[in-house]
């Protein structure tokens, strides 16, 4: 049953996150963390963290983590067929689309409707992970004495990092974690 | 048979290979996958692969898994694109298995608990990074829908906790809705010419 249920998550997740690279991590988010409470949101970061350090695409990657977690090998295995079995169907259909009709304008015009969309979303996700280091897992709140000031002043030193150097984001992660550790070691 | 069975081999070591060594995931492996089946193996020539990147970029999904799948079926039919999606998903689902059945005990170290807590803000850092990138973008297009459909995006997920997808399918409806539109007014502008 539980199998069946990651299965039908992970469908959904490869089915519905178009756009590439980030775009899977708000629909993994809906999916995991807030429709089936498989993660918490300070896990599904840890993921997110895990998954821009390893090797693969984020949504595999997130298919073997939380279905690991949930149900063991068999677990990660059938998340992971969950998340590339409408890509076969759909890679297969656009393929044979494209080489009949030369082109896919149509296809290509919704993907460029949806890339407002895919930001918004992508920003949605990213705004929880931000108020989740900011403020904890008890959320926003106005009172000041709630704020993590280290990891505010670690986000900014970052987010200037990677505008200005446009370093490889795994370093700046891995900086932040590294400074960052030490500090709330040190505290 | 002998040389079928070397393609499959072939075709498994070098997909395998690229998703092991591929960080920062659907942007970068095209050009890797480029360098290896164009350039090294000469399966297929650079417009094919071009094709290929289009057909993945417009697919739901991982982008690197629909380049393989693509690119699998062209070099060796329906067993071809079942052996590349195998080279392509056993790297990650290896790798992040084995960092999950260490990860209850790791997150319990302090040490661990701390770098984490360090890189959460790196996450949001490089998350807030990609929505400049690409939020830059929809702004420069200077487009009322784009803008208007950003904004409600955003406020549908963030605020009103909407399932997400149903707004990929609303906005999706809104971009064929557009670009049907722009279609009949680029022929009504060619009939009156």
């Amino acid at each position: 049953m539980i199998l069946l249920k990651l299965f039908w998550s992970f469908f959904q997740i490869g089915m519905f996150s178009i756009g590439g690279g980030m775009a899977a991590m708000p629909l993994i988010q809906n999916q995991v963390v807030d429709l089936n409470h498989w993660l918490t949101l300070t896990e599904f970061t840890d993921l997110i963290t895990i998954a821009e350090m390893t090797p693969g695409p984020i949504a595999i990657n997130s298919a073997s983590f939380v279905g690991s977690r949930i149900a063991g090998l068999p677990g990660a295995i059938i998340a992971t067929i969950g998340c590339v079995f409408p890509s076969c169907v759909i890679v297969s259909l656009l393929a044979w689309v494209y080489y009949k009709y030369k082109g896919l304008t149509v296809v290509q015009g919704v993907l460029s409707g949806l890339r407002p969309a895919v930001v918004a979303l992508i920003a949605s996700a990213g705004l929880s992970i931000f108020i989740l280091a900011i403020w904890g897992e008890n959320g926003f709140s106005i009172n000041p004495e709630y704020i993590d000031y280290i990891s505010l002043l670690l986000f900014g030193t970052a987010v200037f990092t990677l505008r200005r150097w446009k370093p490889n984001p795994i370093f700046v992660m891995l900086g932040s974690g590294v400074i960052g550790g030490a500090i709330y070691l040190i505290k | 048979m002998n040389n079928k069975k070397h393609i499959y081999m072939k075709l498994f070591s070098s997909t395998f290979y690229l998703s092991a060594f591929t960080f920062g995931g659907g942007y970068v492996i095209i050009p890797l996958m480029q360098k290896k089946f164009v350039d090294d193996l000469k399966w297929i020539d650079e417009d094919e692969m071009l094709n290929l990147a289009a057909i993945a970029q417009s697919s739901p999904g991982a982008v690197a898994v629909n380049a393989s799948i693509l690119l699998g079926y062209r070099v060796a039919g329906i067993l071809g694109a079942f052996i590349s999606i195998l080279g392509t998903v056993l790297p990650p689902l290896i790798i992040i298995s084995i960092i999950s059945f260490f990860y209850t005990a790791f997150r319990e170290n302090i040490v661990v608990n701390a770098v984490l807590k360090g890189m959460q803000a790196g996450v949001a850092a490089v998350i807030a990074d990609v929505v400049l990138n690409l939020g830059g973008n929809v702004v420069k297009e200077k487009d009322l829908i784009s803008a208007f459909v950003m904004i409600s995006a955003f406020i549908a997920t963030f605020f009103l906790k909407i399932n997400v997808m149903y707004i990929i399918l609303v906005c999706g409806c809104i971009g064929a809705g557009k670009i049907m539109l722009q279609e009949r007014k680029n022929k009504k502008d060619g009939d009156s010419q």
